[in-house]
């Protein structure tokens, strides 16, 4: 069974670069926990922390309420999938499976028992005396993921195993690796710079600038209500206008952009003079009905991709940006071609302000 | 056949496949197979005064080979020298080993540099001239005993040059590189994520050694041993220089045939020694499971 993972105040320095900065959070056992950021953000150090390649500079791992600062990876209750698998190229499917079981001195008996039903798990039948190199990408994924899974950890560590597989097999290896944490309950901590991946798989979602943890919550809160502006730029897409906040209404705000004043929600509690982005999801951007609604953005169709169940638009305003917006095929939105001009708008409730970060591009 | 001809001349062109073979067959020809051949004739040929060549006694014979096995005096030489070689080869292997695990995967950038320098340095100095230096260091009164003399560690100089010892010191010294490299360049194509994975998995250092290391440099460690077994029973200088007569070396009693004009003998006791160095080759192969394909990439 799974046990919870503690980071507490962990700093990881390479010479003068902090890999990791003042990471803080508590994984709970059993859960599904991904770690998302851009590539050099950390977050396979903070992975490397926890498996214990390394210590950190500064601050406390705890596995299960255990102290691990100290403890070699050969003796902590973790497992960790590598990127390139790192699968024993000179070893057969049963001997890698095993391979964990053996050094650990487990019975020749029960360890074919146990590499049996691993096989099974992963779906792996009748593929035990071959060697890995002559295995598909997809064999060669449930092999590490068995291999790991051999030593029974309390916490599996991926670090982004799926990157090399083709989409549809990826698609496929998330809802496997979803099921199979699920039937295990281990607690899976999961690296990826993929926010589809992460948002589909995790119960929750740490997501990472560089060195720094930025927001930590379920995937809808994520997205849907995110901590800073790295997190609402980099995870989903948006449609950003930066200005300086001039009103406050409650939990909303107003803000004052080149293209015109929005309203907005206010997540931060911004006061008003304050400079900030407004984020606005494509999605919950629509045709206005009435030209005297609020948040209204008078445009030119760009470009107009149909993709089926819906449209991606891109529009123009009149001072220049480009905008998306996402007309979902349901019968509801008008008829429009490229060079149309139209007025659009969006919900107050939909977008949100945010104070402008270091790292607001992604 | 005709396709990998067509092949060579499309991509090559005529006169490329030309200066391919007449390079390579050249040196084949006269590096190689002359004279390899001219000493196999010789070595079935018995000792003749000059007159007596081309005449009823220049006749082929076994007797040069025979009398090898005739001589107890040389054939323990020639075991002594298999056993001496096999020992220079093992501690050049265990010396050596760690060093290129080190190189290869746990130093780092200017490390690995300056390593490399430190191992290479020495092959800048000519072979004799690095086996004088031994001959200085190990030397009655040289650093080696007034060091062990000032830490008090014996009363009266050793002499290091009586027995085996300084041979097999010398030599092991002369082909760390041969060693070292080899084992090296296979160690580096090791991911090293495999290593972190097998510590993952709960392995003991000496298990990652033993199960992945090990497994993967088999065909460097193959090359490595073959080729300082090789060096070692093939030398004449390290014995000469460093030894004494009871670490005469089988190369020597080959030297003292061909200068005492018994080239024919001097050749019969080198084609024996060349047989046995290939026959050592195939036993590591079979020891390492490794083909000839590996052992030559």
């Amino acid at each position: 069974m799974g046990q919870d993972v503690n980071i507490a105040d962990v700093s990881m320095r390479f010479g003068d670069f902090y890999a990791a900065r003042d990471i803080n959070v508590h994984i709970e056992a059993g859960e599904f926990f991904s770690f998302l950021g851009p590539s050099g953000c950390g977050k396979t150090t903070l992975l490397r922390l926890v498996s214990g390649f390394m210590d950190p500079t500064k601050g406390q791992i705890k596995i299960g309420g255990k102290d691990m600062i100290g403890i070699g990876s050969n003796n902590r209750p973790t497992a960790m999938i590598f990127q390139n698998l790192a699968l024993f190229p000179l070893m057969t499917v049963t001997q890698n499976i095993g391979f964990g079981l053996e050094v650990r001195g487990v019975p020749k008996a029960e360890r074919i028992k146990k590499v049996e039903e691993l096989i099974e798990l992963v779906d792996l039948r009748g593929a035990g005396n071959r060697k890995v190199s002559e295995l598909s990408g997809g064999q060669m994924q449930r092999v590490a993921i068995a291999r790991a899974l051999a030593v029974s950890p309390a916490v599996l560590l991926l670090d982004e195993p799926l990157s090399a597989l083709d989409l549809k097999l990826r698609h496929h290896m998330r809802a496997e690796l979803r099921n199979i944490q699920r039937r295990t309950g281990v607690t899976f901590i999961y690296i990826t710079h993929d926010q589809t991946e992460a948002l589909t798989m995790s119960d929750r979602v740490g997501v990472m600038s560089i060195g720094k943890l930025e927001q930590v919550a379920e995937p809808d809160v994520v997205y849907n209500n995110p901590a800073t502006a790295f997190v609402a730029s980099f995870v989903g897409e948006t449609n950003r206008f930066q200005g300086t906040i001039s009103g406050i209404d409650g939990e909303y705000a107003v803000l004052n952009t080149a293209s015109g004043s929005f309203s907005c929600k206010n997540p931060q509690h911004l006061s008003q003079g304050e400079e900030a982005t407004i984020f606005i999801r494509p999605e919950t951007v629509f045709m206005a009905e009435e030209s005297t609604a609020s948040n209204l953005l008078t445009c030119g169709i760009h470009n107009l991709s149909f993709e089926g169940a819906y449209a991606v638009v891109t529009i123009k305003n009149e001072q220049g940006q480009l905008l998306t917006m996402r007309l979902n095929n349901d019968g509801t939105a008008p008829r429009v071609k490229a060079g149309d001009n139209v007025k659009v708008t969006f919900n107050r409730e939909n977008a949100f302000v945010l104070k402008n970060g270091d790292s607001t591009s992604a | 056949m005709r396709d990998f001809w067509k092949n060579a001349i499309r991509d090559l062109g005529k006169i490329g496949v030309a200066y391919i073979l007449i390079t390579v067959g050249v040196w084949m020809v006269f590096m190689i197979l002359i004279p390899q051949l001219i000493m196999l004739n010789y070595s079935f040929k018995p000792m003749l005064a000059l007159r007596d060549i081309g005449g009823p006694k220049d006749v082929w014979t076994l007797k040069n080979y025979i009398v090898f096995f005739t001589n107890k005096l040389h054939m323990a030489i020639f075991f002594k020298t298999i056993w001496s070689s096999i020992i220079v080869t093992s501690v050049a292997l265990a010396i050596c080993y760690p060093i290129a695990f080190y190189l290869a995967k746990v130093a780092r950038g200017a490390t690995v540099g300056l390593v490399m320098l430190g191992l290479v340095i020495p092959y800048w100095i000519n072979e004799l001239l690095r086996l004088f230096a031994w001959q200085i260091i190990l030397a009655d009164s040289g650093i080696m005993n007034q060091l062990l003399i000032f830490l008090g560690i014996i009363a009266d100089p050793i002499n290091f040059r009586a027995g085996n010892g300084a041979v097999v010191l010398g030599m092991t010294y002369a082909y760390i590189l041969f060693m070292v490299f080899p084992i090296y360049n296979v160690m580096e194509s090791l991911d090293r994520n495999q290593l972190d994975a097998a510590r993952d998995l709960g392995a003991s250092w000496l298990r990652i050694h033993r199960k992945i290391v090990i497994p993967y440099a088999k065909p460097g460690i193959a090359v490595g041993c073959t080729m300082t077994f090789m060096l070692a029973a093939g030398t004449v200088a390290a014995p000469q220089l460093l030894g004494s007569p009871s670490s005469f070396w089988f190369t020597q009693v080959i030297n003292t045939n061909f200068e005492c004009a018994n080239w024919n003998q001097g050749a019969a006791y080198a084609t024996l020694l060349m047989l046995l160095c290939i026959i050592f080759m195939f036993i590591m192969l079979k020891i390492f499971k490794v083909g000839l394909k590996e052992l030559t990439q």
